[in-house]
């Protein structure tokens, strides 16, 4: 194993080298761990869903709670409007809490550490809210960017601070994710690292910040999908309703 | 159309990508291109089936299971509500028996009471009567007897006497004389013996 505490983002091939036009598609570990996480969610929720008895078993509560969460969270950011969203919602904010979580076990593989992942959520999130805001509102989206009962002399100003704040939201999204993702688990690789070179007689310290470490990026796994979730429901209540 | 919206946005997304990526290397393996392609394809293929599976057979069944619980909960306290009801209406029945049927046990107890005693005085009058006619005829016979007694014992006196003066004598006495002379006597200590 390698010191180095960058090597557990290493992406490597899994199997043969797949090539379509002399693009690489090749399976690799992160591949490999996108579809534990997306097999994990479909058993989990299937489980939950099979049986319809009134008093749920433990797996139906985990499934109709998760449900009734982010029901809430989007009636709550994005009112009755974003209801249809409910399920691409639901599937996002379920596949970044399942690959932020699986990449807390020890040896696997965090797919959300990756900045071209969450970044290419964050841009399907942006693409897809800004084409529902044209097709909701027309070119009348565009007032998005002119806020009302500004005064007329700063007007040029804030269009150009709100057409940079609504471009830099994939980025901001994406980031945020990968960042937290990352720089918790080479935390945590560090300290894991300085409790092998401190040994036995020192190595306590940082053992035991390890161990606070991991409950707390446990904590950051969930919030990090939260946040990911609800910021996706208040970019589609901006698109849904337009306030400004 | 959200089947439409979400196809674009595909598109969208990997097109831009697809041409996007430059090379770059260095310390962080993100950073590294060479198999962004790879996830860009696997992230799709993989979050494109969970989503499609999610939204097409889990999470339906999971709203009819939450809104059958919600529907048959509240039936329940429907039916609830209503046992409710009935059961305090069947105690109210119940009371209104029970004191129907308290006062009915007093009616019948009084009327047989009543009756009871009607009965008896009845019965006592007739008792009464009985008696009164008993003691009527009872006086009347004593009251006859009183009245024949007399001349039974002056019969027996007049046969006793003729009886004993045929002896004393020794010869007929003529009756007539001896039953003048009880007669009399009889007349004389009559109401000695049968004083009113």
């Amino acid at each position: 194993m390698a010191t180095n505490p960058m090597h557990q983002f290493e992406v490597y091939r899994i199997g043969p080298e797949i090539k379509i036009n002399h693009i690489d598609i090749s399976f690799t570990n992160a591949s490999l761990f996108m579809i534990i996480s997306s097999i994990a969610i479909l058993l989990v929720f299937n489980l939950g869903s099979s049986k319809k008895s009134i008093i749920p078993n433990k797996i139906q509560l985990i499934a109709e709670l998760s449900y009734s969460f982010i029901s809430k969270m989007i009636s709550d950011t994005a009112g009755t409007k974003g209801k249809p969203y409910f399920n691409l919602i639901f599937s996002l904010f379920m596949f970044v809490l399942f690959c932020n979580m699986l990449g807390m076990l020890p040896y696997s593989f965090t797919v959300t550490s990756h900045i071209i992942v969450t970044f290419v959520l964050a841009a399907f999130i942006f693409i897809g809210v800004t084409i529902i805001g044209f097709i909701k509102h027309g070119l009348g989206y565009l007032k998005l960017f002119v806020p009302s009962g500004v005064p007329l002399i700063l007007l040029p100003l804030i269009v150009v601070i709100e057409v940079i704040s609504y471009l830099s939201r994939p980025v901001s999204l994406s980031v945020r994710l990968f960042a937290n993702m990352m720089a918790g688990h080479t935390m945590m690789k560090v300290f894991g690292g300085f409790v092998i070179s401190l040994g036995i007689v020192g190595g306590w310290l940082p053992l035991s910040f390890s161990v606070a470490l991991t409950g707390l990026e446990i904590l950051v796994a969930f919030l990090q999908a939260y946040v990911f979730a609800i910021l996706t429901c208040i970019y589609l209540n901006d698109a849904l309703n337009l306030h400004h | 159309m959200q089947r439409k919206i979400v196809l674009l946005t595909f598109v969208f997304s990997t097109l831009t990508f697809w041409n996007g990526y430059s090379a770059e290397s260095g310390g962080m393996p993100q950073l590294n291109p060479e198999f962004w392609i790879s996830q860009i394809f696997w992230l799709i293929i993989s979050f494109g089936i969970l989503f499609v599976i999610l939204s097409k057979f889990i999470l339906p069944k999971i709203r009819n299971n939450i809104e059958l619980r919600k529907s048959q909960i509240l039936d329940n306290i429907e039916t609830a509500e209503k046992q409710k009801v009935e059961s305090e209406n069947k105690l109210k029945d119940y009371e209104n028996l029970i004191l129907n049927s308290k006062n009915e046990a007093k009616n019948y107890f009084n009327d047989a009471r009543k009756k009871i005693i009607e009965d008896i005085n009845k019965k006592r009058l007739l008792l009464e009567d009985d008696l009164n006619k008993e003691i009527e005829r009872t006086e009347k016979e004593v009251i006859d007897l009183i009245d024949k007694a007399p001349e039974k014992i002056n019969r027996i006196a007049i046969e006793t006497s003729s009886d004993l003066m045929k002896l004393l004598i020794g010869e007929d006495v003529n009756n007539s004389s001896i039953s003048a002379i009880v007669e009399d006597l009889s007349k004389k200590n009559k109401l000695k013996y049968y004083g009113n």
